[in-house]
C-alpha cells in the first residue's frame, strides 16, 4: 500500500510554467511589496516616514487583490501538485488579503499614538497574509506546515509590538510557546498521515482512505491534525491561551489575528474534514463546537475587559463555525465560508473602534471607560454598536445570515442537539454584547476618557467594515451563491459523502 | 539475532536513554549533551534503515551546528540549574503517567493498525539524487517559501530583541 513518490517521467518537465507563477501571483506580490517596506523602512525618516510605509503596505495588499483577480482566471494545479487555484482558495485569498488592508488602515494611527516602529509592524502583517494566502489554496500537507508557521510567527511577532508594556512581552511569549505546542501536534499528524497512506498530498490521501478500509493511523493522525488546527482557530479544549494573549497584544493586531489567521486555518480545516473525509472527525468536531460556544459565552459574561471580552466571543464564534463542519460537506462548506467573512467584517470594525478608543499605552479597554461614549463620540459608539449587533446575530447584519445558514445547514444535517446549544449560547452571548451597548448609551460617564477626533484612515476602515457587514446582511445571496458553488467544486474533487457515525464504533475516542 | 537488528536496537536503546536523561538532569549544559546523544544516535538508525543521506544530514545539521547554536545560547544566557516547586512534582505525577500511556497506545497503533507494510532495507528513496528530485523539483515551492519563514524569524529576532528605548522612544 505504500507508495513513496513517482519519479516516472523524471525530467521531463523540470522547470515551472509561467501558469505556475501566475496561480501564486498574490503571494508573489505581497513579498515583493513586502520587501519593499523592509528596504524603505531605514531610509525614510522617523516621522513622515512611517505614513509612506503604511501607504505603501495598503498598495501591496491592493495589488494582492488585484493579483487574486488574474489568478482566479488560471484554475488548476500548480507546483506539481501543491497548490490548487479553485473558486474555494480565491474567496479565501481576497478574504485575507482584505484583512490585512483593514488592518493597516486601522494601525495608520494608532502606530504613532502607541509610537511603535512602523517598518518591521507593516512587513510582518504582508508576510503573513503570504503564509495565509498559501494556506488556503495549498493541497499539500508539507506545504500547509510551512504557511502555517509563517502566518503563526508572524502572528506571534506581532502579538509582543508594545514593546514597553509587560503585557504584550507575556502575550507574545505565551502565544509563542503554546503556538509551537500546537504545530508539533500538527507536523505529528502529518507524520502519520503519510505514515498511514504514504502521502502527503490531501487529494492523494482522500483517495487512498477511500480504496481501502481505513487504518486506526489515519484515525489518530487527524485528530492530531484537529489539535493543531484547532490551537489555530481558538477552539475548545484548545482555547486557554486566547483572552492572555489577546489582552495584551495591540488592538489592530488583535483584530487581525483573530480573523486572518483564523480564517484560513479554517480554510485547511474545510478542505482537511471534507477532502480527505475520514468519517470519526464528526463526534471529534461535535464535542469542540460544544464545549467552544458554550466555554466561550460563558467565561465572556465575567469579563470586565473588552479586549478579554471579544476573545471569549471570539472562542464562542468558532464554536459556531465548527457546528458547519459537522454538516454536511456541500452545505457546511458554503456556510462555514460565509461565517468567516461575516466574522471577519464585523470583529475587524469592532477592534478597530478598540484599538482607537484604548488611546496611548491602551488604557481604556475596561467596560467602565466605555460609559457615556454614545455622548462624547456618536461616531464611534454608533459603529461599536453596528459591529456588536451582527456579532449578537440581529437581522440586517452580516452576523445573523452567518449564523443562519451556518444553523440551517447544521439542521439539514440532522445535528438538531447541536443546533439546540448553539441557539442556547446565542442567547447567552445576546447578554454581554447588550451589555456594551446599554454601557454606552445609558449610563454617565463616570471617568474622565479623552476621546480624540476619528483619524481618516480609521473612517475608511469602519467604513469599509460597517459597510461589509451591512452588505453581507441585506444582500448575502452574492457571496453566498459564490461560496456555494466553490463549496460544490471542492467537494466534487473530493470522495462522495460517508454516512458519519454509522461506520464509527470499533474506533476509540483518542483525544 | 541478526547483526542489524542488534544494532538497531542498541542506537534505539541509546536514544530513549538520552531522551530520558535530557528531561531528568537539572543542568542545561548536561541537558543539551544528551541531546547530542539523541541525534547521533538517531543518525546510527537511519543509516540502518538504508537512509544514508539523510543519516549524514542528521550529523553534521543536527549534531553539528544547531547542537552548537544551543550550547552557544545556553552560555550567552549563563543560564543556572532548573529550580523545582510544587507545580513541578504535580506536572511529574501527571505528566509521567499520561506521556507512558500515550506512548504505549501510539505504539500500539503504529505496530497493529498502520495499515502500511514493511518495506525492506534500501527500497525507500534515500539516494541523494532522489532526495534532490524531491526537494529540488516535487517540493520546489515549500523549498523556496521556507525563505519567507527565515525572513520573518529574523525580523521577529530583531522586533523583540532591540531596545525600546532606541526604537522610538518611550510612551510617557
Amino acid at each position: 500500500m505504500i507508495v513513496i513518490a513517482t519519479f516516472a517521467p523524471a525530467f521531463s518537465q523540470t522547470l515551472p510554467q509561467s501558469a505556475d507563477y501566475v496561480r501564486i501571483l498574490p503571494e508573489l506580490v505581497l513579498s515583493v511589496f513586502g520587501m519593499i517596506v523592509m528596504l524603505l523602512e531605514p531610509v525614510l525618516d522617523e516621522g513622515k516616514g512611517q505614513k509612506i510605509l503604511g501607504l505603501i503596505a495598503l498598495a501591496g495588499t491592493l495589488a494582492g487583490i488585484g493579483a487574486t483577480w488574474f489568478m482566479a482566471q488560471s484554475p488548476g494545479l500548480a507546483f506539481w501538485n501543491m497548490v490548487q487555484v479553485d473558486g474555494f482558495s480565491v474567496f479565501f485569498h481576497v478574504l485575507v488579503i482584505a484583512i490585512a488592508a483593514v488592518v493597516i488602515l486601522t494601525s495608520y494611527e494608532y502606530m504613532a499614538v502607541q509610537r511603535i516602529r512602523a517598518g518591521e509592524y507593516y512587513a510582518l502583517i504582508l508576510f503573513g497574509v503570504v503564509g495565509m494566502a498559501l494556506m488556503s489554496s495549498a493541497v499539500e500537507l508539507v506545504l500547509i506546515f510551512i504557511a502555517l508557521e509563517i502566518s503563526s510567527i508572524s502572528s506571534y511577532v506581532l502579538a509582543g509590538f508594545r514593546r514597553h508594556e509587560a503585557a504584550s512581552a507575556e502575550s507574545s511569549l505565551k502565544y509563542f510557546l503554546l503556538g509551537s505546542f500546537a504545530t508539533a501536534f500538527f507536523l505529528y499528524g502529518v507524520a502519520l498521515m503519510f505514515g498511514a497512506t504514504g502521502s502527503t498530498n490531501i487529494d492523494q490521501i482522500g483517495r487512498m482512505l477511500r480504496a481501502g478500509a481505513i487504518p486506526l493511523l489515519a484515525f489518530v493522525a487527524v485528530a492530531f491534525l484537529f489539535v493543531g488546527l484547532g490551537f489555530k482557530v481558538a477552539a475548545a479544549p484548545f482555547h486557554i491561551w486566547t483572552p492572555d494573549v489577546y489582552e495584551g497584544a495591540p488592538a489592530p493586531v488583535v483584530g487581525f489575528m483573530s480573523t486572518a489567521p483564523k480564517a484560513a486555518a479554517f480554510a485547511v480545516l474545510l478542505r482537511i474534514v471534507f477532502v480527505i473525509n475520514v468519517p470519526n472527525t464528526f463526534w471529534l468536531i461535535w464535542i469542540s463546537a460544544a464545549l467552544s460556544m458554550t466555554l466561550g459565552n460563558v467565561g465572556a459574561l465575567v469579563q470586565n475587559n473588552v479586549k478579554r471580552l471579544l476573545a471569549y466571543s471570539s472562542i464562542a464564534h468558532a464554536g459556531y463555525l465548527l457546528v458547519a463542519f459537522a454538516a454536511a460537506p456541500g452545505l457546511g462548506t458554503s456556510a462555514a465560508m460565509f461565517y468567516t467573512a461575516a466574522y471577519a467584517a464585523m470583529n475587524l470594525g469592532a477592534f478597530a473602534v478598540v484599538s482607537h478608543f484604548a488611546g496611548a499605552g491602551e488604557r481604556y479597554v475596561t467596560l467602565e471607560d466605555y460609559e457615556g461614549l454614545g455622548r462624547s463620540s456618536p461616531l464611534l459608539a454608533a459603529a461599536l454598536t453596528i459591529f456588536l449587533l451582527s456579532l449578537i446575530g440581529i437581522p440586517m447584519t452580516g452576523g445573523f445570515f452567518a449564523k443562519f445558514y451556518v444553523f440551517s445547514a447544521a439542521v439539514k444535517a440532522n445535528l438538531i442537539g447541536l443546533t439546540i446549544i448553539g441557539v442556547l449560547n446565542s442567547g447567552v452571548g445576546a447578554y454581554y454584547y447588550l451589555r456594551i451597548i446599554v454601557m454606552m448609551y445609558m449610563r454617565e460617564s463616570r471617568k474622565e476618557v479623552p476621546v480624540t477626533p476619528v483619524p481618516f484612515a480609521l473612517r475608511l476602515a469602519l467604513a469599509a467594515c460597517i459597510a461589509a457587514t451591512i452588505y453581507l446582511g441585506v444582500f448575502p445571496s452574492r457571496v453566498l451563491r459564490y461560496a456555494q458553488d466553490s463549496a460544490r467544486q471542492l467537494v466534487q474533487q473530493s470522495p462522495p459523502e460517508i454516512p458519519s457515525s454509522a461506520s464509527v464504533s470499533t474506533v476509540p475516542e483518542i483525544l | 539475532m541478526n547483526f542489524h537488528l542488534v544494532l538497531f536496537l542498541a542506537f534505539g536503546a541509546v536514544c530513549v536513554g538520552g531522551a530520558i536523561n535530557l528531561l531528568a538532569q537539572r543542568h542545561p549544559i548536561n541537558s543539551a549533551l544528551s541531546l547530542i546523544a539523541v541525534m547521533a544516535a538517531l543518525a546510527g538508525e537511519y543509516l540502518l534503515l538504508g537512509a544514508e543521506f539523510v543519516a549524514a544530514v542528521q550529523v553534521i545539521v543536527y549534531a553539528g551546528a544547531i547542537m552548537v547554536l544551543f550550547v552557544f545560547v545556553i552560555m550567552l544566557l549563563n543560564a543556572g540549574e532548573e529550580e523545582h516547586t510544587n507545580g513541578s512534582r504535580v506536572a511529574i505525577l501527571l505528566g509521567v503517567p499520561g506521556m507512558l500511556t500515550g506512548s504505549v497506545l501510539m505504539a500500539w497503533v503504529m505496530l497493529r493498525h498502520s495499515g502500511t507494510e514493511s518495506v525492506p532495507i534500501g527500497a525507500l528513496p534515500g539516494h541523494p539524487k532522489d532526495i534532490a528530485q524531491l526537494l529540488f523539483h516535487d517540493f520546489l515551492l515549500p523549498f523556496e517559501v521556507t525563505s519567507v519563514l527565515i525572513l520573518i524569524a529574523i525580523m521577529g529576532a530583531v522586533v523583540l530583541a532591540s531596545q525600546p528605548e532606541s526604537a522610538a522612544g518611550k510612551v510617557d
